[in-house]
C-alpha cells in the first residue's frame, strides 16, 4: 500500500486505507514526543508556510509543533499582518509564497473551497487546516486516532456527534472518516442547526438527546458557534445547555466506558458541564496531543514519504 | 443596402406557424414577401441550404454593465456577443454605475447604442432610486427616456407596499415590472442552492423557498392591482407551480428560464468553480426538470440568459468571494437546442418560438417574427454543426461561462440586424 496523495484537502476523498495510513504513521510519531529528543530530521531543509486567514490557536500551535518536530522550516503568515488586507488575491498571495521557495503550504480559511482552490494553482503540497464549513481534515484524523486508542475498531461503534453541525467542518470531516472506518454516527442538536440532510453523508439525525446519547461509545460535543449564527438558529445559549448541554445525568446515559471529546476552544457551562470536560471520561487534551502526531504524519506522507519509511526517520 | 436573398433555408417564423424550406427577402431593411425581378438582379444571395432561418433570436435580460462597469462589457461587446449568438434584440439591466434611475442615464446607454452597438438594444430603468428598495424611482421620465421595463434586477423590492406603489405606477405607464424573485432576509450570505450538495460543501445555502415566496408575493400583488410583473430567471420546482397556477387564474404574470438553470445543477458546484456560480444558483435535477415542463406548457413564457459578464481576475477567487453571473449570449442557442430538443424532444419552432416571438411577447417589443413588413432581423443557424466554445476566443469582453471548453451542437451562421450581416462581424 503507497501513499500517493501529495495534497490533503479532504477526508471525503480519502480511502479507508489512507486513513489507516495516516493512522499508522501518526502511532509512530506519536513515540517520540514524549522522548527527550522530540525531533527528528525528517523535514530538514523543507520550509512549511502556514497561512492562516482565520484565526486559530490549537490547529495553528500543532501544525507548528508537528513541522518543528520534522525539523522544518515555519513561516507564519498571519490574515492581520498581511498583504490581503491590502487587497492581493489568494491566487497571488499563494503564488508569491511558492515563489519563495516553500515547500508546503498549510491554509486555514473561512471560504469553504479554498484549499482545493489553491491545490489546483500551486505546484506544491497543500494541507487543509480548516476551510469555512466544509472540511477540517486533520481534526477528523486526530479525532478517530484518539477513537481508537480508546476503543480499538470503530466498526460497529456508535459515535453521537452533538451541537452545532450545520456551520461545522469538524463533524462533517468526521462523518466522513467514522463511517469510511465503519462506525454508526449519530448527529444530534436543534433541528436548525443539524438539518435532515446530513443523512445523505451516512449519519442518522436526531433531536433527542436521550435516544442519542444511549449506548454511545463517544460523544463528540462541538461548540456552539454562537456568532457565526446570528441569533436566528436558537433562541439563546441558556436554552441551549437547558435543551442540548452534556450534564452529569446525560452523561450517565452513554455507555459507561464511554469516552467525551471536543474539538475545542470549550465553553464551559454552555455545551458542557465543567466537572465532566475536566472528568476521567474526558479525553480532551489527549485530542491536542495527538494532533501533534497525526500531523507529523500528515506533513511527512504529503511531502513525499511512506509510511513504512517512519521507522527510520524516527531515530533521532 | 442591396435587397437581400436568404435562399433554400428551413424557415422557421412561430408567429406565422410556418416552418418549411424555402426562401425569405428583404428590401431596405424590412423584410418583404417576395422581390421584383430587378431586386432580385441585385440581391445579396445568401444560399441558406442546410441551415434554419428564424427571425433574430431575443434576449430579455442580459448585463451590459454600460456606464460605469466597462472592465466587464461594454454595448460594443455586449452587442457583439449578442450578434455572434443569433440575437438581434436583447434588453439590458440597469444595475449599472451608476444605476440607470434616471433619464440621463437612460440617455446615455442609448447614445451608446446609436453609436457602438451592433444589434438592437433596449435598456430598462430601476423601479427605486438606486435599486435602494426605499423610494420609487422617476418612472415617468425614465419610460418618455425610453426604458422598456422596470426592475431592480439583483436587487429585489423587499418592501411588499413599495413593491404595490411601483407596480401600481407603473402600470398607467404601460410598463412591465421585471423582478428577479429573491427574498434577501433568507438569503444573507448565500452562494449556491440550500440542499444535499451545500450540506457536503460547507457552503451557505439559498433556499428555493425563498424566491417562492417572491413569486406568490408578486403572484398576489398582479392580481391584487392587476399590474404586470415578470419573473426573472425562475429557477424552483415550486415556483413553476405558483405561476401555473396564477396563470390559469388568469393573473398577468410572465416567467423566464435561462439557458443554465434547464441545462445544469448544483452537482457542478462539486469542484468550487466559480462558472458555476450566479443568483438565484443553479438548484436539483427536480427543479431542472419542472422548469423544462413549465417552458413545455406555457407556464414559463421564454428563455432569457442573464448574460452576466465579470473579468477573470473577480471570477477567479475563493467561492464565497467571487461575484454571481454567467456568460449566456454566445452559448444559449446551442445550450437550449441541447436541452430542450435533443434531451426533451421539444419541436425545432416551439424553441425558436421560446427565444423570439415569446420574449418579445412579455414585453411588447417589435421583434421575434419573419412578417413582411418587419424589421429584416434574422438569425441563420446549423442545429447540428458540432463546434467547441472558447470563451476567450468569443466577442464578449469577459470569460465566465461554464461552457469555455466544452463541445456544443447547433452554430449561428450569420446575424442580420435591419437587412445588415452582423455576424460574421463585418471589418470596420
Amino acid at each position: 500500500m503507497t501513499w500517493t496523495r501529495r495534497h490533503l484537502i479532504t477526508i471525503e476523498e480519502l480511502s479507508l486505507s489512507e486513513i489507516e495510513q495516516i493512522h499508522a504513521t501518526a502511532s509512530a510519531f506519536k513515540k517520540i514526543l514524549t522522548r527527550s529528543v522530540k525531533k527528528v530530521p525528517a523535514l530538514r531543509g523543507k520550509t512549511i508556510v502556514n497561512l492562516f486567514l482565520e484565526p486559530s490557536t490549537r490547529t495553528r500551535m500543532a501544525f507548528d509543533m508537528a513541522a518543528k518536530r520534522l525539523s522544518a522550516d515555519v513561516i507564519a503568515f498571519d490574515a492581520a499582518s498581511s498583504s490581503t488586507q491590502k487587497g492581493e488575491t489568494l491566487r497571488d498571495t499563494a503564488e508569491n509564497i511558492q515563489a519563495l521557495n516553500a515547500d508546503m503550504i498549510v491554509i486555514r480559511h473561512a471560504a469553504a473551497g479554498s484549499p482545493l482552490y489553491l491545490s489546483k494553482i500551486l505546484d506544491i503540497p497543500v494541507i487543509n487546516a480548516g476551510d469555512g464549513a466544509h472540511e477540517h481534515p486533520t481534526q477528523g484524523l486526530l479525532d478517530t486516532f484518539t477513537m481508537k486508542e480508546h476503543l480499538g475498531s470503530l466498526k460497529g461503534r456508535k459515535v453521537a456527534i452533538l451541537g452545532d453541525i450545520l456551520f461545522s467542518r469538524v463533524a462533517r470531516s468526521n462523518i466522513h472518516a467514522l463511517t469510511k472506518m465503519g462506525a454508526a454516527v449519530t448527529l444530534v442538536g436543534p433541528s436548525t442547526l443539524v438539518p435532515h440532510g446530513f443523512t445523505t453523508l451516512g449519519a442518522q439525525v436526531s433531536h433527542d438527546l436521550k435516544s442519542a446519547l444511549a449506548d454511545a461509545d463517544v460523544v463528540m460535543l462541538l461548540r456552539i458557534q454562537h456568532e457565526r449564527q446570528g441569533h436566528r438558529h436558537f433562541p439563546s445559549l441558556g436554552e441551549y445547555t437547558s435543551v442540548f448541554g452534556l450534564n452529569k445525568t446525560r452523561a450517565s446515559w452513554l455507555n459507561p466506558q464511554a469516552i467525551i471529546m471536543h474539538p475545542g476552544p470549550i465553553n464551559r457551562g454552555v455545551e458542557i458541564d465543567s466537572e465532566l470536560a475536566d472528568g476521567d471520561r474526558s479525553v480532551i487534551l489527549e485530542q491536542v496531543t495527538n494532533g501533534i502526531a497525526v500531523r507529523m504524519a500528515v506533513l511527512y506522507l504529503c511531502a513525499g514519504h511512506q509510511p513504512e519509511d517512519v521507522i527510520a526517520s524516527t531515530q533521532p | 443596402m442591396r435587397p437581400l436573398w436568404i435562399k433554400k433555408a428551413r424557415v422557421i417564423d412561430p408567429a406565422a406557424k410556418r416552418d418549411a424550406v424555402g426562401d425569405v427577402f428583404a428590401v431596405d431593411g424590412r423584410l418583404v414577401a417576395r422581390l421584383t425581378p430587378a431586386q432580385r438582379r441585385r440581391a445579396k444571395v445568401i444560399d441558406a441550404r442546410g441551415l434554419v432561418a428564424s427571425p433574430g433570436l431575443v434576449d430579455i435580460h442580459v448585463h451590459f454593465r454600460e456606464p460605469g462597469q466597462t472592465h466587464k462589457e461594454t454595448i460594443a461587446t455586449g452587442s457583439r456577443a449578442a450578434a455572434a449568438g443569433g440575437f438581434t434584440t436583447v434588453v439590458c439591466m440597469p444595475n449599472t454605475t451608476p444605476p440607470a434611475d434616471n433619464a440621463g442615464t437612460i440617455q446615455y446607454i442609448l447614445d451608446a447604442v446609436r453609436r457602438d452597438s451592433l444589434v438592437k438594444v433596449l435598456p430598462t430603468g430601476c423601479i427605486t432610486i438606486g435599486m435602494k428598495g426605499e423610494t420609487l424611482a422617476p418612472i415617468g421620465s425614465l419610460k418618455r427616456a425610453g426604458v422598456v421595463a422596470i426592475t431592480d434586477d439583483g436587487d429585489c423590492v423587499q418592501s411588499n407596499e413599495l413593491m404595490r406603489r411601483g407596480i401600481e405606477y407603473a402600470k398607467m405607464f404601460g410598463l412591465p415590472v421585471m423582478d428577479h424573485c429573491q427574498d434577501q432576509s433568507m438569503t444573507e450570505g448565500a452562494v449556491m442552492n440550500e440542499g444535499d450538495t451545500s450540506i457536503r460543501l460547507g457552503l451557505r445555502g439559498w433556499p428555493n423557498a425563498a424566491e417562492d415566496l417572491i413569486v406568490s408575493r408578486n403572484v398576489i400583488l398582479s392580481a391584487y392591482t392587476g399590474a404586470h410583473i415578470h419573473m426573472q430567471h425562475i429557477s424552483s420546482a415550486m415556483s413553476v407551480d405558483i405561476l401555473r397556477r396564477a396563470k390559469a387564474d388568469g393573473v398577468r404574470v410572465t416567467a423566464e428560464a435561462t439557458p443554465h438553470h434547464i441545462a445544469l445543477t448544483d452537482d457542478a458546484l462539486a469542484s468550487y468553480d466559480t462558472n458555476f456560480k450566479m443568483n438565484p444558483p443553479l438548484r436539483t435535477e427536480e427543479d431542472r426538470r419542472a422548469i423544462i415542463a413549465g417552458l413545455r406548457d406555457g407556464t414559463i413564457d421564454c428563455i432569457a440568459t442573464d448574460h452576466a459578464p465579470h473579468t477573470d481576475y473577480e471570477k477567479d477567487k475563493e467561492f464565497d468571494y467571487a461575484p454571481n453571473g454567467i456568460l449566456g449570449l454566445e452559448t444559449a442557442l446551442a445550450v437550449v437546442l441541447d436541452v430542450l430538443v435533443r434531451r426533451s424532444r421539444f419541436k425545432l419552432s416551439h424553441v425558436v418560438d421560446l427565444m423570439t416571438r415569446r420574449p418579445a411577447g412579455v414585453l411588447g417589443l417589435e421583434a421575434g417574427t419573419l412578417a413582411p413588413g418587419a424589421a429584416a432581423d434574422i438569425c441563420l443557424f446549423d442545429p447540428d454543426e458540432d463546434w467547441t466554445y472558447t470563451a476567450s476566443a468569443g466577442q464578449s469582453k469577459s470569460v465566465n461561462s461554464p461552457w469555455s471548453g466544452r463541445a456544443l451542437r447547433g452554430k449561428v451562421r450569420t446575424t442580420i440586424v435591419d437587412g445588415r450581416i452582423v455576424f460574421p462581424i463585418p471589418a470596420p
